[in-house]
């Protein structure tokens, strides 16, 4: 399903590559933890998956499609089929809970029915229905971050990326989201999530990567990690 | 569904104006400024206009005749005068209306009417009085009067003189200072209109910059940059209204005092008649530049972060 070809990215004005030589791939319903330290390149790996930032060599593939090769007028309809979810929530600060996961189906052209159906099933599925009028800065860290989990799923993507998404919250609302992650996995969708927190990790008990200094250190099958 | 996407974009284009009060009031503040200046450039045009107007009005060239010459033989040459496309109008003089004017002229001055009244005959001659429609045009049209003399049935000149070889320095330096003032004027009106739309544009740029974030979110849930670009431009274009219309609001009393102080001064042109008979021109000018100014400076502003 995704396949990062020996992909390096050196940033302009750095010496050493954030990522080197990365061979990686994820097949359909997987749920993949990627670890490792700060600079290990956990971020610019989700970042060549969303097609924000290009790779210096190699090529990322999306269903085959090297995703480098998409036009920018077909880069939002690729961007559709992910939802992303970030450790700083980044919701739309003057949209309320309802319309910032309702302006995810908007920007997918969907119908006015459809988003008044499926809004507020999802906002009973992350249990936000009483708070569904507040405004990110009204909600708490894992309210918002629920808030965001919602609006990455709305549009039923085939993969789920968080990027550090337990990284705001305290214990509770960490074992909340990785619950949450988990159930989207057992409904068929695919999650890749990185963390450095081996709590987050051992509760998954999938798929590992271990990630140091750019590259690839341990890809365990069964939960495996070096922190 | 492109209805629904524009109904989408202006209600999702107005939520964020209302909601992103401090900015959004920022915002208009600025495009106020931006079009007051717009305004008072549009009424200082107006006054320039109106002023060189005046100028040219009182230049002219009066075309004399022998007192011999038939009335007949004038009118056939104001006639052939009215068809040249420099000129403007040509008014006829007779000699008993000159010499009326001449003692309404004189009234007071009793000598000089016992002098007339001592000639015991009208000594005045006829004229016209041509105005061109510029004053660098009253060479051609002496010239086309010295090409083709206008002669009585006896085939001698009817013209006694013209009084543009007198007047033609005083008419050329005229034309000079008309004309330069016409592209100073032009040439400040754009100078001034092109600092405040750079000044606007950098508010609405540093507007947008405030939203860069929601912006990437907006690009990363799979938003067109179409989609993401249009709540803004119509949140650039209600600031652009609010501020044409505070503008518009403004003026009335800045037009009023101001003509209260200045209609003497400026030979008679009052800013809040002009305001008054010339709104719905103001109004259209203003809107149309708040709406222009709003939305291309969102557009521009915009574009940068909508790359990769």
């Amino acid at each position: 399903m995704i396949y990062f070809e020996k992909v390096s990215k050196l940033y302009d004005g750095d010496t050493t590559p954030a990522l080197e030589d990365v061979t990686l791939s994820v097949a359909p319903k997987e749920f993949i933890s990627i670890v490792g330290h700060s600079g290990a390149g956990k971020t610019t790996l989700i970042k060549m998956l969303l097609a924000e930032e290009p790779p210096t060599s190699g090529a990322v593939f999306f269903e085959s499609v090297n995703i480098q090769e998409l036009p920018s007028s077909a880069l939002y309809h690729y961007r559709r089929r992910i939802g992303t979810v970030f450790q700083d929530f980044r919701l739309i600060p003057h949209k309320t809970a309802y319309e910032n996961i309702a302006f995810a189906m908007e920007a997918a052209g969907r119908g006015d029915d459809e988003i008044a159906s499926d809004v507020p099933h999802i906002l009973e599925l992350i249990d936000l229905t009483d708070k569904k009028n507040h405004f990110p800065h009204q909600l708490s860290g894992g309210e918002q971050q629920r808030v965001a989990i919602g609006r990455a799923i709305i549009n039923q993507p085939d993969v789920i990326v968080a990027d550090e998404p337990t990284g705001n919250l305290d214990p509770i609302n960490t074992y909340e989201i990785v619950q949450i992650l988990k159930k989207i996995n057992e409904l068929g969708t695919t999650v890749l999530i990185t963390t450095h927190n081996k709590g987050v990790v051992d509760s998954v008990g999938r798929r590992v990567i271990t990630m140091d200094r750019g590259r690839i250190v341990r890809d365990d099958a069964k939960g495996q990690f070096i922190l | 569904m492109i209805w629904t996407a524009i109904r989408r974009v202006s209600i999702s284009g107005i939520k964020n104006f209302i909601r992103s009060g401090a900015v959004s009031f920022a915002t208009v503040l600025i495009m106020t400024v931006t079009l007051s200046i717009i305004g008072a450039l549009i009424l200082l045009s107006a006054l320039l206009n109106y002023t060189l107007t005046t100028i040219r009005n009182k230049v002219d060239v009066n075309v004399y005749f022998v007192t011999t010459a038939a009335q007949s033989d004038i009118l056939t040459l104001q006639h052939k005068l009215t068809q040249l496309p420099q000129v403007q109008s040509v008014s006829f003089t007779s000699r008993a209306q000159a010499l009326v004017a001449f003692r309404a002229r004189y009234a007071n001055d009793q000598l000089t009417l016992q002098a007339l009244n001592e000639l015991g005959s009208n000594p005045l001659d006829a004229s016209l009085s041509i105005k061109a429609k510029e004053p660098s045009q009253y060479a051609n049209i002496v010239s086309f009067l010295n090409a083709g003399p206008a002669l009585s049935a006896g085939g001698t000149s009817i013209i006694d003189r013209i009084n543009y070889e007198q007047n033609k320095t005083v008419i050329n330096r005229l034309s000079l200072i008309i004309n330069t003032t016409q592209k100073v004027g032009i040439a400040i009106v754009l100078l001034f209109a092109i600092a405040s739309i750079i000044i606007a544009l950098a508010t609405v740029r540093l507007a947008i910059y405030t939203a860069r974030d929601e912006i990437s979110v907006m690009r990363l849930v799979g938003a067109s940059n179409a989609y993401i670009r249009g709540p803004f431009i119509v949140a650039g274009v209600i600031a652009g209204i609010i501020a044409a219309l505070l503008v518009l609001l403004l003026m009335l009393p800045a037009t009023w005092y101001t003509s209260n102080l200045t209609t003497t001064w400026f030979g008679g042109f009052n800013f809040f008649e002009y305001y008054r008979i010339h709104f719905l021109m103001l109004t259209s000018s203003l809107i149309g530049a708040g709406i222009l100014l709003g939305g291309t400076a969102s557009f521009l502003a915009i574009r940068r972060y909508l790359t990769v």
